[in-house]
């Protein structure tokens, strides 16, 4: 049976009572095909239709789209309705358009055309009609067409109250997508002053207004402070009965109150007047002392109005974290709310005590809280309430209390839920060594992690562990016994054999020593579990089996026999087989002093920002306290060792390379920008150790919606991405030889369509290919929705040249036409081979350099702030060797390095000199040939 | 501001959708579709707020409908569940002991309510009787109108 409707529609209402009765989907279906098609014959009838019939149909048409169908016409017939003079039929036209809005539509001048005459009309009704319409729609077309009529609706003295609160949501709502239509000038003073307005509805709907023009422009509508405290002030001393209407469920105005304390948060210091301040911050006590009254209803609705207004207020100071009086009264309050037994209160104040974690006036008070926290976490019901509580552990956490904190979020982790456990992994990871002092701790907390929620402990993770374990002489010892013991259990993770093979790999014979842990039982150990894991950690194994040669030679002919075995000579898995292979024949050919050099331990890890946070910022944007992980205090010096240990990452660069590229995943990983400091990318090929070209994937897609083209920073690097935009990311992968050089480019299409007729085309003249030739393999011209494709190219350097070959890329996206065009990183500095020696011969051969076409110079500005470290960063990168001790000023940097063409050589020499008083740099180029002087002092002007 | 609102009932059908955001329609169904699953397993006694991609998931259930609410990061939490209570006292009001079925059969009447209480994603009116005030207005122009085809529905025509 179909209830009575109040209007009449019977049609409607048996349309409706049929779907329900429908029994199943294809029924239901079949009954709205039916309808549509009744509907769509009636519509093209000859037979005009009167008002009420057209109502009637698109009123059908709305409730079949709202089932989730998709409808394609009747937009004609409900834009009929719109000039109806009946209002049931106008206001149905109206919905119809708010709901099907398609703004692209023609219809859409006779839309503005019926909208017009509507907010002529004397009736406020009609007015407000045509408003809330063109609220729903908001597009550019409609603020283009009402950018005169709805300002004036809203200051002017004849609207009446309701017209001017929807005229001024209206315009906030045009605003958002354009925001040129609000008028300057007298306006804003009009605008501001509807916070005087005698009626409370007014008022609400223009603070919201207000509160979006002031984040735009703070200054020019700095005045609604004054003003917005004022009102705020007399709404919160206001009795209930007061404000009438206003007053909901015994709380005066709580919607205009938290939008004022909101407002207010646009501003810091919120007033510099000490009469404003002192009446804000009045009122903000009272705020916080009406919490402490008995409530005036029992009813959920009372206390919600409540606390929203209490919350906001905390909001507020916690934003101008000035008065410390208000901050530890507001964490009092918090605290007591801690255990109310309304969930969504534990919750919020949960959130919020977060926030006052982080001041250093109530950060003390927040910590008294900290039993009732670890018990939230342990006992709430509610998982996003347990994570809550995490999170605010993880902001209060400091020197003091890290140790206990750490523990109870490793106990709790036993049985944390699935969907916080990789969150919480990186908090413990974090906090564990932002907080160490003894790094035996911090150790011991990971390879816990890694015991307990191994699956949930992501590259970042392992991948810090091992860079700090390296960096740290004091705790190698220990790191390796307890790997080492770790590993003995009878079942362990996959990432425990990961970091245990790397550390026992570099530090294995810090505890050979002992008989319980000779370098047999290690290798042993080690290799009881190589038949369980994944080709990945095999590699990473079989590395660790070569350093182990160096080690211990006495175990060589064991681990030479593993390298023999088919399952690795003969893998089906190139990177174990190359591995594999290449190792047995360097434990074979190479000498005990080759092999102590090529495996020379790591050299230090760059310090850096720990790239966990930087993982946990891209989790959880906002939510990342901002007093950042401090490095270690004592940072290692890094250069000079990485420079004497740069053969050995060599070594390593080929196999890690192969790695990346074969298989899609690791090739990902290996694009991402490396973070700018990234010493250890020292020359052309090192950038690539296993744990630094992976590590770097840290820095990725944080800026993914903006496009990137990076060509410049790839004069100091080989890999990275090159370019992204919203449609397509370019990854480079290069690496140079002598005068040759093979440059992977990868193409990701970060759509969800295929990218067609995809074909970069390579701009590079006749003229400059015989300088440099550039041979470029065709790619499928199809990439598809999500998919990365790889291009190789193969550059040889005949002679020297200037400019770099650019590459230009077209392919239709979504039926569109897009082109453009992106510089390779090909400048002839890749041709670089850098050449060590000592400042007697360096000065020596400056001085035969002295003609006039082998010199070059200029002197530029410094970028600001003058970067001395990042400047000897970008020369390592630029592929020349950084020489110390040669220039008698240590703030020099002087630098050396051949050229390979395939006619010459060419010798260069550099010195960069800052002068920090002015600022400036003074660049000088020294070559054999005139044309290369020029050219690299090109390159490298302005850009320190 | 609000970004949108959805009502359902614990069947999971959707009986009314109001979005202040421009979202094409797949991801509008995509939306819905994520946030009812969610929304439905979730047990009594739990938290009434959720974080939710980047903004924040208000929701409370009347009887068998159930009312869900998208809001920005820095909008509050506790005054849009009395948001959703006083569109539900509208809608209490307006049809005299609302049911899901007032609802369904009456779907625009919700909407033109829901347009009184909010614009574009803010409150516009807050005042109950003020709202009721409007919306009695509409019907009252509503009621001048002599329904034509009134007798056509009933094959008098």
């Amino acid at each position: 049976m179909a209830p009575v409707r109040g209007d009449g529609m019977r049609g409607l209402a048996v349309f409706i009572s049929d779907i329900r009765n429908c029994k199943s989907k294809e029924a239901e279906v079949k009954r709205i095909n039916k309808e549509l098609a009744n509907i769509r014959s009636k519509f093209k009838g000859d037979k005009t239709l009167d008002g009420y019939q057209k109502k009637k149909y698109v009123c059908k048409l709305l409730f079949i789209f709202l089932l989730g169908h998709d409808i394609d016409f009747g937009h004609m017939e409900a834009v009929n309705l719109l000039s109806s003079n009946k209002y049931s039929e106008k206001q149905i036209g109206y919905l119809f358009i708010s709901v099907l809005v398609n703004t692209n539509s023609d219809l859409i001048r006779l839309i503005i055309q019926s909208i017009k005459n509507d907010l002529q009309s004397r009736n406020p009704v009609h007015v407000n009609l045509a408003l809330q319409c063109i609220a729903n729609i908001g597009s550019r077309d409609m603020a283009e067409s009402f950018s005169n009529e709805i300002p004036k609706l809203l200051v002017s003295g004849d609207t009446m109250d309701v017209v001017k609160q929807s005229a001024a949501l209206c315009l906030l709502r045009l605003f958002r997508s354009s925001p040129d239509i609000i008028p300057g000038g007298e306006w804003t003073s009009r605008i501001i002053h509807l916070l005087n307005d005698q009626h409370m509805g007014v008022v609400t709907a223009a603070t919201s207004l207000i509160d979006a023009l002031v984040k735009r422009n703070p200054d020019e509508y700095k005045g609604c402070v004054n003003l917005a405290v004022s009102r705020l002030s007399r709404i919160v001393t206001a009795s209930y009965t007061d404000l009438q209407d206003y007053t909901y469920y015994f709380v005066p105005a709580p919607w205009l109150s938290v939008k004022l304390l909101r407002l207010l948060q646009n501003y810091n210091p919120v007033t510099e007047e000490p009469g404003v301040r002192a009446r804000l911050n009045e009122t903000l006590e009272t705020i916080l002392n009406k919490a402490q009254e008995p409530p005036k209803s029992k009813k959920v609705q009372h206390s919600n109005a409540k606390n929203a207004v209490l919350f906001e207020a905390i909001n507020l100071i916690i934003h101008s974290d000035s008065e410390p009086n208000l901050l530890v009264r507001a964490c009092n309050q918090l605290g007591q709310f801690l255990s109310n037994r309304e969930t969504n209160l534990r919750y919020l104040a949960l959130e919020s005590m977060c926030h006052l974690a982080t001041s250093e006036f109530s950060h003390e008070e927040v910590k008294k809280h900290q039993e009732v926290v670890i018990l939230s976490m342990k006992m709430e019901k509610d998982v996003s309430v347990r994570q809550m509580a995490v999170d605010l552990l993880y902001a209060m956490c400091d020197r003091g209390n890290a140790e206990e904190i750490v523990q109870e979020m490793l106990n709790y982790l036993e049985t944390a839920d699935y969907s916080i456990r990789e969150e919480m992994v990186l908090k413990v990871a974090i906090l564990a060594e932002k907080y160490a002092t003894d790094y035996t701790w911090y150790v011991d907390v990971i390879l816990n992690l890694i015991r307990i929620a191994g699956d949930y402990v992501s590259e970042e993770v392992w991948y810090r562990v091992i860079q700090i374990v390296i960096n740290r002489e004091e705790v190698q010892g220990y790191a390796a016994k307890t790997v080492f013991e770790a590993l003995q259990a009878p079942a362990c993770h996959e990432n425990m054999v990961k970091v245990g093979g790397y550390i026992l790999g570099e530090f294995g014979n810090l505890i050979a020593g002992d008989s319980r842990s000779a370098p047999l039982v290690q290798f042993k150990l080690l290799h009881s579990k190589y038949h369980l894991c994944s080709p990945m950690t095999r590699a990473l194994l079989l590395s660790t089996y070569i350093k182990f040669i160096n080690l211990f030679p006495e175990i060589r002919s064991n681990i030479q026999e593993v390298f023999r075995q088919h399952s690795n000579l003969r893998s089906a898995d190139a990177e174990l087989q190359q591995r594999a292979s290449e190792y047995l024949q360097l434990s074979i050919v190479a000498s005990t002093d080759v092999l102590a050099t090529v495996l020379e331990e790591m050299p230090s890890f760059p310090e850096r920002e720990s790239s966990i946070l930087a993982v946990l910022k891209k989790k959880k944007p906002g939510r990342v306290p901002e007093n950042e992980i401090r490095e270690s205090k004592s940072p290692n010096p890094v250069s000079n060792h990485q420079n004497a240990n740069s053969h050995h990452i060599n070594s390593n660069s080929t196999a890690s390379n192969k790695l990346n590229n074969s298989n899609a995943h690791a090739d990902l990983l290996g694009l991402s920008t490396p973070p700018a400091n990234n010493v250890g990318g020292s020359n052309s090929n090192s950038n690539s150790t296993l744990i630094d070209v992976l590590g770097d994937i840290y820095g990725t897609n944080n800026n993914a919606n903006a496009a990137v083209y990076n060509t410049k920073k790839f004069l100091f690097k080989n890999n990275g991405v090159l370019f992204e935009n919203e449609m397509l990311q370019i990854g480079v992968k290069s690496e140079f030889r002598q005068n040759l050089g093979r440059l992977g480019l990868f193409y990701g299409n970060k759509t969800q369509v295929p990218l067609t007729n995809f074909n970069p085309v390579l701009q590079w003249s006749t003229d400059e290919a015989l300088k440099l030739n550039v041979q470029m393999k065709a790619v499928e011209p199809t990439l598809e929705a999500g998919a990365q494709i790889q291009q190789l190219l193969t550059a040889e350097c005949i002679e020297d040249y200037a400019d770099a070959p650019t590459i230009e890329i077209s392919f239709r996206y979504n039926g569109t036409q897009q082109k453009f065009s992106i510089k390779l990183p090909l400048s002839v500095n890749k041709f670089f081979e850098p050449t060590e020696m000592n400042a007697e011969s360096f000065f020596a051969r400056w001085k035969n350099l002295s003609g006039e076409q082998q010199r070059s110079q200029k002197v530029f500005k410094a970028a600001q702030p003058l970067d001395l470290p990042g400047a000897r960063n970008k020369l390592m990168g630029f592929g020349m060797q950084l020489l110390d001790q040669v220039d008698p000023n240590p703030d020099n940097m002087v630098c050396a390095g051949i050229i390979h063409t395939q006619s010459q050589q060419v010798g260069c020499l550099l010195r960069l000199e800052p002068n920090k008083q002015a600022q400036m740099f003074r660049l000088t180029i020294r070559a054999s040939k005139e044309t290369v002087t020029q050219v690299i002092c090109d390159l490298l002007s302005d850009q320190f | 501001m609000m970004l949108f609102m959805l009502l359902f009932s614990r069947q999971g059908k959707l009986r009314l959708q109001k979005w202040y955001m421009a979202y094409p329609d797949k991801v509008k169904k995509k939306i819905t579709r994520e946030l009812v699953t969610t929304i439905l397993a979730r047990k009594p006694k739990m938290c009434s707020f959720l974080e939710w991609k980047d903004c924040k998931i208000v929701y409370k259930r009347y009887a068998s409908l159930y009312f869900c609410c998208a809001i920005e990061q820095n909008d509050n939490e506790l005054l849009t569940l009395e948001i959703i209570h006083r569109y539900v006292e509208l809608l209490d009001k307006y049809f005299g002991s609302v049911c899901e079925l007032d609802i369904i059969f009456n779907f625009e009447k919700a909407y033109f309510i829901l347009d009184e209480l909010l614009i574009g994603g803010e409150i516009q009116e807050t005042s109950k009787k003020n709202v009721l005030k409007a919306i009695a207005s509409q019907d009252l122009l509503q009621e001048d109108e002599t329904p034509q085809s009134f007798f056509d529905d009933h094959g008098l025509g």
